[in-house]
């Protein structure tokens, strides 16, 4: 079974920026992926590439097995994209908009999956609104609804949650999740970390270009992250020797102390009561993803 | 082909649903300088033997609208769709350059026949017209607005802003459609300025469109459409290169 994504040795430079300094990469089928790095790490380049909307310098890219050169028909059929910028064309509504995005994806009739998308994003009432009638959020479901009209196996979602409130951003996901059940291969790139950590089973980590992390989300957990103890202290204390290598941030009398095992907990605060440290408020916090991240970042 | 028909079809739509300003505008526009230039011409120029002014001012004119509005409609709707940035769904599906650039010219040569046949109709109470040649107006009509249209896509790819496109639209398509012989023949120009007009390719496809109408015109139909036909070979050439290379569209 070739993997729904397949990417090798890409790299794209725009003039003095190297936006892609050689990507590899393979999502299998069925996967919930998640792409992450910072503003400018090249995440859009790289879908942009894979989506045909940029042309890489070197290297190749899949989707399904299909070369998005060669064979660029197949591959672009078998992927949909959530464009990261909230466009959307002026003079129709949405139900015309999704209408004409199945046409050009070669498909007529079928208005029966446009009715179950629009309900599964809640836009049914919308369908006949023109687009500029919609709010940001409902403008970023429908942009959902085009990239899902052909039913792409393989979902790219640049940022889809921009903008959008909590409430819907839960309708969303709970959407992108029954797909990515029924067998559909969803690659993300979010910047609520909290979200790809709850939604992805592995990430990629790009920065200036490159990947420099790959792995399941629990095991970049495992290496790059640890429960914290946070506690503010009522009065300034020197930092003790023993604890100088858990702390892992200070900002005033807020402390937030790095441990692997609930046993240590105990060692901490002995630490800080030797130390002359007087707590008044004290939280335990589990290993996260922004930890991995900043950890990650900070590594290379 | 699905997705080329689509996309045929998104644009004759998206120009519709703005009829007044796409198809109504240009045709009172054109009345205007019929009524005008006629009522203050019609005395004093007879342009060709036993063709007064003003019928001889309609096929000018009715050309000349299919060629701004095949030319505007290619241009003015990728360069809304570049700066809104909605191009993307027209990039992201599996259509072809050839099917994108199929798709758009055609819709815009539709816009200029619409708009061409609205002047005709409106003009018709005005003049006595012979159609003397039904083929050649059908000819030229098809094949000058191909040749706006795809000098109208180059436009829409190549400009980045509005004012960019508007500078192309007014240096150098209005001057070329001016110049052309919508509003006299060239024989009454001085014989350096009649050869000059053999170099501008709108010149010919109005003389052509016009011995449609009469059976008379300045230079051979025949030649202007071996003109028309190369100038419009060539520019589709220039375009499809472009737009298989992706420029300004695929980064």
């Amino acid at each position: 079974m070739s993997p729904a994504i397949r990417i090798a040795g890409v790299t794209k430079r725009f003039r003095s920026l190297q936006a892609l300094a050689g990507v590899d990469l393979e999502v299998a089928q069925g996967e919930f992926f998640g792409l992450l790095g910072p503003n400018g790490a090249g995440k859009t380049t790289l879908i942009s590439s894979l989506a045909g909307l940029a042309r890489p310098d070197s290297g190749t890219l899949e989707v399904m097995g299909h070369d998005v050169v060669r064979d660029y028909r197949a591959a672009r059929l078998a992927l949909g994209v959530v464009p990261q910028e909230l466009v959307f064309d002026p003079f129709f509504n949405v139900r015309e908009m999704l209408r004409i995005q199945s046409g050009y994806f070669g498909i007529r009739n079928n208005d029966d999956w446009i009715d179950e998308i629009l309900h599964h994003l809640d836009l049914t009432e919308k369908a006949s609104s023109n687009m500029r009638m919609l709010s940001g959020g409902m403008k970023r479901r429908a942009l959902v609804a085009q990239a899902l009209v052909h039913r792409p196996p393989v979902i790219v979602l640049d940022e889809p949650t921009a903008g959008v409130d909590v409430e819907l951003r839960h309708g969303l996901w709970q959407f992108i999740r029954k797909l990515n059940q029924d067998g559909h291969t969803i690659v993300l790139t979010t910047h609520y970390l909290e979200e790809a950590e709850s939604l992805c089973g592995r990430i990629a980590m790009l920065k200036a270009g490159r990947i420099v992390a790959l792995d399941t989300t629990a095991n970049l957990l495992q290496r790059f992250a640890s429960h914290t103890l946070q506690v503010r202290l009522a009065a300034p204390v020197v930092v003790p020797p023993e604890l100088a290598a858990r702390v892992q941030s200070r900002d005033g009398l807020q402390w937030v102390l790095g441990f692997d095992n609930f046993d240590e907990v105990g060692q901490l605060l002995a630490g800080l009561k030797s130390a002359g440290a007087e707590i008044v408020d004290m939280a335990l916090g589990k290993p996260d993803l922004e930890q991995v991240f900043v950890g990650v970042m900070n590594q290379n | 082909m699905e997705g080329f028909k689509t996309l045929l079809y998104k644009e004759c739509l998206r120009f519709w649903k703005v009829g007044f300003q796409t198809v109504l505008s240009p045709v009172l526009n054109a009345v205007l300088y019929l009524l005008i230039f006629g009522h203050v011409l019609e005395d004093h120029v007879q342009p060709f033997p036993g063709v007064n002014y003003t019928a001889f001012l309609v096929p000018g004119l009715v050309m000349m609208t299919v060629l701004q509005n095949a030319f505007a409609n290619s241009s003015s709707s990728l360069i809304q769709s570049k700066i809104t940035g909605n191009i993307v769904f027209v990039l992201l599906p599996p259509i072809s350059y050839r099917e994108f650039y199929s798709a758009y010219v055609l819709a815009a040569v539709l816009r200029g026949s619409l708009c061409g046949i609205g002047v005709l109709l409106a003009a018709l109470p005005f003049a006595h017209l012979p159609f003397a040649e039904p083929l050649w107006i059908v000819a030229f009509t098809l094949i000058g607005g191909a040749f706006l249209a795809s000098l109208g896509v180059i436009a829409g790819i190549w400009a980045d802003k509005f004012d960019q496109l508007a500078a192309f639209q007014n240096f150098l398509i209005m001057p070329l459609t001016m110049l052309s012989g919508v509003f006299y023949s060239i024989h009454s120009l001085p014989a350096f300025w009649q050869g000059v007009s053999h170099f501008n390719p709108f010149f010919f496809m109005i003389d052509g469109f016009r011995y449609g109408f009469f059976g008379v015109s300045d230079v051979s139909p025949w030649a202007s459409l071996g003109v028309i036909t190369v100038c419009f070979v060539v520019l589709a050439a220039i375009t499809l290169q472009m737009l298989a290379r992706g420029y300004k569209l695929r980064a």
